[in-house]
């Protein structure tokens, strides 16, 4: 499944959920519902601040939550892969976690890129002579 | 002492324990913290005053104001 149908169906089963960005492997952003780029990339930073932080002060952190009197914001990590979003105050805890994991896990992966294969070297006239 | 007394009193105190649970379980949940999630299945929770959630509860109000 695409990211944007991913994370189309987790706005349709999860109201609770308001801003949501997925990152890859490199960082960057996969997916969003948000529409403005810049606005993207500034969810995308706070996830990575917030899961570095959380990392430095206690690592092998999977998943956290910052809950603030305006809503919460959860991180979820996937080997290499994260989601984040945005809540309404008071969420659901494990409701939106389970549903960020399934989220993320429904995304396909992009095929590793293979090495470029190198050319063997042509024979020469003089080697293809000998043989 | 009446044993309906005895009840009625029993009744009272354990839902004057029930409320005051009951109240400050919400009065908690109003308070901003952090929850870390390990990969070992452990979680520390940090309510807002500590060093940790000093550090990251920033980031989540600048994400939260826009």
């Amino acid at each position: 499944m695409d990211a944007a149908q991913a994370i189309a169906d987790l706005k349709e089963i999860s109201p609770q959920v308001r801003d949501v960005v997925v990152l890859g492997a490199d960082g960057g952003a996969v997916g969003s519902n948000l529409g403005e780029e810049r606005a993207v990339a500034r969810l995308a930073a706070g996830a990575s601040s917030l899961i570095e932080a959380a990392e430095a002060l206690r690592p092998g952190v999977a998943q956290l939550e910052a809950a603030t009197l305006a809503g919460s914001v959860f991180v979820v990590r996937d080997g290499e892969r994260l989601i984040a979003a945005t809540t309404t105050p008071e969420p659901t805890v494990g409701l939106v976690f389970y549903d960020l994991k399934t989220c993320l896990r429904s995304i396909d992966e992009p095929p590793p890129q293979k090495p470029a294969r190198k050319r063997a070297p042509a024979k020469s006239q003089a080697e293809d002579a000998a043989s | 002492m009446p044993p309906r007394k005895v009840v009625t009193g029993f009744l009272l105190a354990a839902g004057s324990l029930a409320g005051s649970v009951l109240v400050r379980r919400r009065a908690a949940r109003k308070r901003e913290r952090i929850d870390f999630y390990a990969d070992d299945g452990s979680m520390h929770s940090f309510a807002e005053g500590t060093p940790e959630a000093a550090r990251l509860l920033p980031i989540a109000h600048e994400l939260l104001g826009a």
